[in-house]
């Protein structure tokens, strides 16, 4: 610590510290524009030249560290001629067109131009034009606006971890682009929207829709991923105009993903579910509430009186909020129905009950220094999870990646290791025995599930870097938990983290932990008596006489698409309570009720670390759309159960809150499985696609647009399938999987496993396929069978 | 009359004064092998040259002895010497000629430098036109290497020491020294931002000492001869001979190593005068980039640091524009504001819409489109860019607009009012008819 003083306030600052940091703790402000606090220094921009006693000249706050005694002047004549001195320059090339600029309004520069410019320019040579770039369907860029701060290109090599945009030319024709015109690839390109200081990078979507000023801001959590990033809702006239990052250092520090910055836009698709509907005699009509209500649950309880309640099942997407989830099975289970699940996308349940949920800080992610991903493409699933763990690859950690194909993951990588689902269970039994002598009581236990053959160096290394480092981190990823073997999986990544004292962490998809929070499992019973009901496959595979869709698509959302619409076809009665509608839905469903999407309801978020972080809606929904919570409270009342007088999403929430106060949490114990089975033939990798999550996010047209978007319509094969299959880059090829096939075309990529197959899952290739990771069969389709 | 020659250009009398021969034949390499031989103490090495008043011959004109003495010598891991050769202040030409003429000195220097400080790897940025320089450098590197001055264990003392040559690619940024460490690395050439200075965090953020071409060429006769030798040959506090490259307006233009102190007025007549027998007018003493000095004041001034620093400008790297009655200062202004303009790399604000606003404004005085606010104007954006950026290109390309303005403004006064030159008129008619 040092003492200093700025502005003659005296001050007590760690002296570690620049002079711009103090002043900021302090609340002393200091123009600035090229500095960010959490990007690397410069000292480009020479707006925060501040006068220090017994400097020559004026010194940059944000790059001139803090000294015992220090005396700086931010206001002084010296300070705020060279401030005005560097505002001017700023200025003479900028086009000052404000009037026509998307960033009027909450423009740094326009607002330091008031403090510090002057009224009347002194410069009358002509200005600097500089042609755009197109850069993609999320970024609009108008680069004569640019000055120079370079914060988008620190952004993109320091966070990003991909150098995309960067500086060509010099002096006056510097200009700011990605040299070889094209689409920024990286998913996290929305932020430099928000770090850019002027008008220079804006939001293509929101272009010339409102005004800063018009604009009301609603703090939010944006609900696409496990993280739970912060951020604001820019409403207008009950209208989301934008998403944009709010700064919660602990979570997401500055940024937000693409996913969560533009899934807004699927808002106001023309499949937005705005009325309710109900089916009579094949015949859909439009009608109004309490009529739709009473339609569904007469629906319920007709089938309940004929079949029993067991015969009814509910389905909700994981990207809910936890008192939505609550009133759900809460509601179902007064039907005397167990069968509610939110794990759509899963195929194996066997280690249910045995479930391992330990917080984890983000900020402890950055610490660890050894991670391993299992089945876990980080930077798709979970942009700021991939965020923490680079910054962890940055400074020294190392990071294994286990994975069905290679992805860049933009960060420095020990070891990619591609494996199929065979090699990926052999992999980790072997990194198992190579840690099981540490623990006699765990090798018998686990002595059946260990492989005959020794630990290979990869495995010992492994096994290695996780006991030795002082915190380490085991990812498990969607790949993983969606696969048909996903317990063996998770078992024996508790076991090597047992082993090892490396954290688990298995990574929840959107919501997932509240939903579990909030008994939307069919293992959660209630009575002692009671059986569990049917898990998410199960429920499809039975083929039920009643479903209820929580803001479920089937054909995208499910594991096993097909199995789900043939289910859904053949049940006597379908309620979907949903924000958007399709044709295949109309065509199973009996009664539509129109759901409030994000942004537009009251809820809780769990975070990883186990926080609960509530919000209110921004908007009122849309048309005749209602909040879940208020839809499933009154669905309650309709069916005369007792407990749904709620008159807030806040009840709903005390009421679980002291539920799970009463209840005694016990750690889980670990799953040991009985057996390790080996698949078979060809398999399917499912991979969902970063912008194929869930429905708002497959509804934004601008993510749609997205590079990312890229292998949704073809298979990808390693060039030894492809040769053994007789397939060239670019063939039409058939894809059989029982008796269901689809065809599309051929790329050839030696990043996915040799004898698996990708194909994005929640795509419409996939959606008339059946079973996520199912075997498979290739035939290239002729020119000659065409004819 | 007093011996030219003395230091870097010592070789210049021998038949192909380049050659390895040639450079032994005046005691070259003895020095090296003494120290290595003999295991000289690096605190020694290092004394001798803050005696010998050796300043930097780069521009700054810093104590290299002082330098050398701020690395961490002694910290474990990689630590570089630098040599930069990449010349590109207008009307600077003597560094080609030492790599053109007495390579080996050089050498021989940045080895002794590498000993010193603890490199032992250099590398030699050699500004990328230098096509023939570069071939003279990279031949006495071969020779060198041939005789065992360079590589693994050299002469058997234990020390290593490798050196290259990088070519630059033509940007006159690269001359300094971080942007020069950026583009050694394989960067866009850009200055970082001091501090860290390069003696802690440098090339690849290792420990790094960057010299000027004359100033490691110049260690290897200080320390044959001794620090008060080299001291002597100048004055105190400025010693040694320093390499005057004198262009413009004189009848025998070229460079010229001589005492520092020496009066101008002795120095001009070493290059033959002014040409055609005009009158002396003003002298750039020390490159573009310092102050333009007028012509009475510059008569009575003596070549050294402190001297010219007396007469209001800077000794920079010796580099002497001597301009004659006919120059139209407004013209040789936009030029040189031309320059700058086209040379700011961009990096931070004052210089890279300053040199921009500059030219412009002087460009159309120089056009006759002047305006009578103009002047000030000038002025005022000069000392705004003035010791507001990251690294010294910004006050280079304000030091001639103010001294320009300051020392003849009436002539930029005429250019707005008549919308013609003072002076240039009568030969510009007779130049373009």
């Amino acid at each position: 610590m040092v003492n200093i003083e700025i502005d003659g306030i005296p001050l007590k600052v760690d002296s570690a510290k620049m002079i711009i940091q103090a002043a900021d703790e302090a609340g002393i402000d200091i123009p600035r524009f090229c500095y960010h606090k959490n990007l690397s220094i410069v000292a480009n921009c020479r707006m925060c030249l501040v006068e220090v006693d017994k400097a020559r000249k004026a010194l940059p706050a944000c790059a001139t560290p803090v000294a015992e005694g220090m005396k700086v002047f931010t206001q002084s004549e010296i300070a705020l001629a060279a401030q005005r001195g560097v505002m001017e320059f700023l200025l003479i090339n900028h086009p000052l067109d404000c009037p026509i600029c998307d960033q009027g309004g909450e423009c740094e520069l326009q607002d330091l131009s008031l403090g510090y410019g002057s009224g009347i320019s002194r410069f009358s040579e002509k200005k600097r034009v500089v042609k755009d770039k197109d850069i993609g369907p999320l970024v609009q860029t108008d680069m004569t606006r640019c000055i120079h701060c370079t914060r988008c290109v620190r952004f993109g090599q320091e966070i990003a971890g991909i150098k995309e945009l960067g500086a060509t030319g010099r002096g006056e024709h510097m200009e700011i682009g990605t040299y070889v015109e094209h689409s920024l690839a990286s998913e996290l390109s929305g932020n430099i929207i928000d770090i850019c200081p002027v008008g220079a990078l804006t939001s293509k979507p929101f272009r010339y829709k409102a005004r800063a000023w018009e604009m009301t801001s609603h703090p939010s959590i944006a609900m696409h991923d496990a993280v739970g990033s912060s951020v604001e809702i820019h409403t207008r006239q009950n209208e989301v105009m934008r998403v944009v990052a709010r700064d919660n250092e602990s979570v997401n520090q500055s940024w937000i993903s693409d996913r969560d910055r533009f899934s807004y836009l699927g808002l106001k698709h023309p499949q937005r579910l705005l009325q309710p509907m109900i089916k009579q005699n094949g015949e859909w009509q439009t009608t109004d509430w309490q009529t739709a209500l009473e339609f569904a649950v007469d629906g319920l309880k007709h089938v309940k009186a004929k079949n029993g309640g067991d015969q009814i099942a509910g389905l909700i997407s994981p990207t809910a909020t936890l008192e939505e989830a609550f009133l759900f099975q809460k509601w179902l289970r007064n039907f005397g129905s167990q069968n509610i699940d939110h794990r759509l996308r899963q195929q194996d349940f066997s280690d249910e009950g045995h479930e391992q949920f330990s917080p984890i800080a983000l900020a402890e992610v950055e610490d660890c220094d050894a991670i391993v991903l299992l089945g876990c493409n980080v930077r798709s699933e979970a942009p700021l999870l991939a965020h923490r763990i680079r910054q962890s690859a940055c400074s020294g950690g190392l990071i294994s990646d286990i994975n069905f194909f290679k992805t860049d993951l933009l960060m420095p990588v020990e070891r990619q290791v591609v494996v199929n689902s065979t090699q990926l269970l052999s992999l980790l039994s072997g990194i198992a025995k190579a840690l099981l002598h540490l623990d006699s009581e765990a090798a018998k236990a686990w002595q059946h599930l260990m492989r005959e053959k020794a630990a290979s160096a990869t495995e010992q290394n492994i096994a290695m870097q996780l006991t030795n480092a002082n915190q380490s981190l085991i990812v498990v990823g969607a790949l993983a938990n969606h696969h048909p073997q996903a317990a063996v999986i998770r078992a024996l990544a508790a076991l090597i983290s047992q082993l090892t004292g490396a954290r688990l962490l298995i990574l929840p998809e959107a919501n997932s932990q509240a939903l579990h929070l909030a008994s939307a499992l069919p293992h959660a019973v209630t009575g002692k008596d009671q059986k569990p009901g049917l898990n998410a496959c199960e429920i499809w595979q039975k083929q039920l006489r009643a479903y209820v869709l929580f803001n479920v698509e089937p054909e995208f959302d499910c594991a096993d698409p097909a199995a789900a619409k043939l289910a859904l076809q053949r049940a006597g009665f379908v309620v979907a309570i949903n924000s958007f509608e399709c044709d295949s839905l109309r065509d199973y469903a009996d009664v539509l009720l129109p759901l409030a999407a994000f942004a537009e309801t009251s809820g809780t978020f769990v975070g990883l670390d186990h926080q609960w972080q509530s919000f209110t809606g921004a908007v009122v929904p849309p048309g005749d759309s209602r909040p879940g919570w208020k839809i499933l409270r009154v669905l309650g009342n309709i069916s005369k159960f007792s407990g749904f007088d709620y008159v807030s999403s806040e009840g709903v929430r005390q009421d679980l809150q002291d539920q799970l106060n009463r209840q005694a949490s016990a750690k889980s114990s670990l799953y040991i499985p009985n057996e390790i089975a080996s698949a078979k033939g060809i398999q399917l990798i499912s991979e969902v696609p970063i912008y194929r999550t869930d429905s708002l996010v497959r509804h934004s047209k601008s993510l749609q647009l997205t590079p990312e978007n890229q292998f949704l319509d073809v298979v990808r094969i390693h060039p030894a399938l492809a040769k053994k299959s007789g397939l060239l880059q670019g063939d039409s090829v058939l894809i059989q999987q029982g008796d269901l096939a689809v065809s599309t075309t051929v790329l050839i990529d030696e990043q996915v496993a040799e004898d698996m197959v990708y194909l994005s899952a929640a795509s419409p290739l996939a959606a008339k396929l059946g079973s996520a990771f199912g075997q498979l069969q290739l035939s290239a389709i002729t020119e000659m069978a065409n004819a | 009359m007093m011996q030219q020659n003395q230091v870097c250009f010592r070789t210049m009398h021998l038949d192909q004064p380049w050659s390895m021969e040639a450079y032994r034949s005046v005691g070259g390499y003895e020095v090296l092998e003494k120290i290595l031989h003999e295991k000289t103490r690096q605190e020694s090495i290092i004394e001798t040259i803050k005696n010998s008043a050796l300043r930097g011959r780069g521009g700054a004109g810093f104590p290299t002895g002082l330098k050398w003495s701020f690395m961490p010598r002694r910290m474990p891991g990689d630590k570089y010497i630098v040599c930069n050769s990449d010349e590109g202040e207008p009307g600077t030409c003597k560094d080609r000629d030492i790599l053109r003429y007495n390579p080996h000195q050089l050498i021989e220097g940045m080895i002794i430098a590498g000993y010193t400080i603890g490199a032992q790897r250099g590398y030699n940025y050699i500004r990328g036109e230098f096509f023939e320089p570069i071939e003279r450098f990279e031949q006495a590197l071969t020779e060198a290497r041939e005789a065992g001055y360079l590589g693994k264990n050299i002469l058997g003392s234990g020390f290593n020491f490798e050196l290259h040559t990088h070519p630059g690619a033509g940007a006159y940024i690269c001359g300094e020294e971080t942007a020069l460490l950026e583009s050694l690395e394989g960067k866009k050439g850009q200055p970082r931002y001091k501090p860290p200075f390069p003696a802690g965090y440098g090339l690849y953020g290792r420990p790094t000492t960057i010299n000027n071409t004359e100033t490691l060429a110049s260690v290897p006769v200080i320390l044959q001869h001794g620090a008060d030798w080299f001291h002597e040959l100048g004055t105190p506090n400025n010693g040694g001979q320093k390499i005057f490259c004198m262009t413009g307006h004189v009848n025998k233009p070229g460079n010229y190593e001589v005492p520092l102190g020496m009066p101008f007025a002795e120095l001009l007549e070493l290059a033959g005068g002014v040409r055609h027998g005009h009158k002396l007018k003003a002298v750039i003493p020390g490159g573009s980039s310092t102050p333009v000095v007028p012509a009475d004041v510059m008569m009575q001034t003596a070549m050294s640091y402190d001297g010219i620093g007396k007469a209001g400008s800077m000794l920079g790297a010796g580099s002497v524009i001597v301009m004659d009655e006919t120059t139209c200062m407004v013209k040789a202004l936009e030029r040189i504001a031309y320059f700058y303009y086209e040379e700011s790399c961009g990096q931070c604000t004052p210089c890279r819409e300053g040199t921009g606003w500059l030219y412009r404004v002087i460009k159309r005085i120089e056009n006759g489109e002047g305006r009578q606010e103009d002047l000030d104007r000038l002025v005022d954006v000069a000392n705004n860019i003035n010791g507001n950026t990251i690294c010294a290109l910004g006050d280079a390309a304000a030091a001639p607009v103010i001294s320009f303005i300051k020392h003849f403004r009436e002539e930029f006064q005429y250019h707005i009012d008549h919308q013609r030159c003072l002076v240039a008129e009568p030969e510009l008619k007779l130049n373009y008819g």
